[in-house]
């Protein structure tokens, strides 16, 4: 975890209000664990006060460069969006914890499920896991065709399904539907996106076990503010883990969505 | 001569800058960025007598210039954070700030004189501004009288200096001061956040899930040294100062505005590094503007010209 300058590659819309930022700096080598993200600053003023999560969605460490995408929302991400090739960012990363790899032997399959702009995580995830050959299965979830991105990278480390809540590409739904449509064999569960999602998940298949990224609005990112909170499952009323430090990755059941 | 050393009730600083409670943890966190002995104080978390969740999420809104927060006093309770969180913050052997909250005057004190009694505990400060909880916290801080009679009770049970954390929600904030400072108050600290909402215009509802939270940020600063301007004037207790601190510059502002301490809160969630960022710029910035030592400019917006400048 550091504080860096890196400085912006490239930078596109891959899909409608999805953007993939690619920035260098030494401070990339230090990004070996999917699932961890970044915090960073938008304007050089106070206006927006606070940095941005985003999570890595990839990362070359040759070439010291790291891929984000996010989703162009609100006025930071807007910012964020106006930067150019050869700008500076400041960056606070990596934060939290990423998914364990080595919770899978070689030959073992992982389901990974993600919904909008919780998938991003998944490919890097997909790409370490098929490393270790681990065979990846990923269900990916959009609002429609517009909406959707990066299908054919996932396709090249594994099987791909595809549901738009408008049936505009793959199947019409949620990627629940399109669990419970495929009876996929699998050992363990990766997932990342809305709490809705989540929850829903968890409710379709309570014997699955893997592991949850949460999303919740920040403030510090490094465990400071006490802003997100999540409650233990089990645990004392007074119980609780802070999804940026002690996550955004927690074992399936952990926490209480 | 260290320039920038003062000298409070309890406080030896070899500066006045500290992070402001609730804006850094315990100090684990920021330790890992740099070594927090460069600091000249550092304010803990609130302790409540029992250890608390807190609010529901979303706690956090973005403002203009600012934020909203509604954490609610979430920690440990005190016995944990004596037990578990101070001994960490020892071998930097600063200053520390311990800020105490309850519901009851009873819960106060209990938290008072535990946390007075430890060793590395320097002074206490009385958070009777919370906006965040339902009982206790800011109902102390808008009344003078119930506001001194808390302080009374927690300076009797305290072995150390007690600075009472003002809130900028009431119409007359140097009746406040005044009439804790009567009660035995050793300092203030001030101020705490303003009370506000947001609302999402997709849900048409607030956005924190209590509704309410406190401003703070940039946003607040000039709220901020208007009432110190005015308490520091009123009251004869040294002020430590907060509100949208960010740069040197506005360390210097406080102190002119009569402040003898600045303390940094929100800019820590958005630079982990400006409480050092702004230690080090203090002394260029203090021979860019004459000044020999920082303390000099203690209120200096309305004091006497003491010490000549060179532009006279």
């Amino acid at each position: 975890m550091r504080k860096e300058m890196v400085s912006v590659v490239s930078q596109k819309e891959i899909a409608r209000n999805i953007f993939e930022l690619k920035v260098k700096g030494d401070v990339v080598s230090d990004m070996t664990s999917p699932g961890q993200f970044v915090h960073m600053r938008v304007s050089d003023s106070f206006q927006p006060l606070l940095r941005r999560p985003i999570s890595i969605c990839d990362v070359d460490l040759t070439s010291q460069t790291l891929t984000m995408l996010y989703r162009k929302e609100g006025a930071g991400t807007s910012l964020l969006s106006e930067k150019k090739d050869g700008d500076m960012i400041d960056l606070l990363g990596p934060l939290g914890n990423g998914f364990p790899l080595d919770a899978l032997a070689e030959g073992k399959t992982a389901l990974l499920v993600g919904g909008g702009i919780g998938v991003p995580p998944l490919y890097y995830l997909a790409k370490q896991l098929q490393k270790r050959g681990i065979k990846v299965i990923s269900v990916l979830g959009f609002q429609s065709f517009e909406d959707a991105f990066y299908k054919e990278k996932f396709e090249a480390v594994g099987e791909v399904f595809i549901s738009t809540a408008d049936g505009s590409q793959g199947c019409k739904g949620f990627v629940t539907d399109v669990i419970k449509s495929h009876s996929f064999t699998y050992d363990l569960l990766y997932s990342c996106g809305p709490s809705v999602m989540l929850k829903a998940l968890e409710q379709q298949v309570p014997s699955a076990s893997g592991y949850f990224s949460l999303e919740e609005r920040m403030g510090c990112g490094i465990g400071a503010c006490f802003a997100c909170v999540c409650h233990v499952n089990g645990g004392l009323p007074s119980d609780y883990v802070k999804v940026c430090s002690n996550g955004p990755v927690f074992p399936i059941g952990e926490v209480v969505l | 001569m260290n320039r920038l050393a003062i000298s409070l009730p309890g406080l030896d600083m070899k500066n006045p800058i500290m992070p402001a409670s609730g804006c850094f943890g315990f100090g684990r966190e920021y330790a890992g960025f740099y070594d927090l002995s460069v600091l000249g104080a550092a304010a803990i978390k609130a302790a409540t007598a029992e250890a608390r969740f807190g609010n529901p999420t979303p706690r956090v809104a973005e403002t203009h210039s600012g934020m909203l927060n509604a954490i609610g006093l979430q920690n440990p309770g005190v016995d944990k954070i004596m037990e578990k969180e101070l001994p960490f913050l020892k071998s930097y052997n600063i200053p520390i700030v311990a800020n105490i909250a309850g519901s009851r005057d009873e819960d106060y004190c209990e938290v008072a004189r535990k946390l007075s009694s430890h060793p590395q505990v320097s002074v206490l400060e009385l958070n009777i501004s919370c906006p965040n909880v339902k009982e206790g916290g800011i109902q102390f801080g808008t009344d003078p009288k119930t506001a001194a009679e808390l302080t009374k009770k927690v300076k009797s049970v305290s072995s150390k200096p007690v600075y009472v954390k003002l809130s900028p929600n009431v119409s007359n904030i140097s009746e406040m001061a005044k009439a804790v400072e009567e009660a035995g108050a050793d300092g203030l600290s001030m101020i705490n956040t303003l009370l506000g909402m947001r609302i999402d215009l997709k849900t048409r509802k607030p956005i924190l899930a209590n509704k309410t939270g406190g401003l703070s940020g940039p946003a607040i600063k000039p709220v901020a040294i208007r009432m110190i301007h005015e308490v520091s004037q009123a009251v004869s207790i040294p002020i430590i100062g907060m509100g949208g601190v960010t740069c040197a510059e506005d360390v210097i502002e406080f102190m002119l505005a009569g402040a003898s301490a600045v303390a940094i809160g929100t800019a820590n969630f958005v630079d982990p590094l400006i409480c050092p960022d702004i230690i080090s710029k203090l002394p260029e910035l203090l021979d860019h503007m004459n000044v020999n030592h920082i303390s000099e400019l203690i209120g200096g917006s309305w004091k006497e010209c003491e010490v000549p400048s060179l532009s006279r």
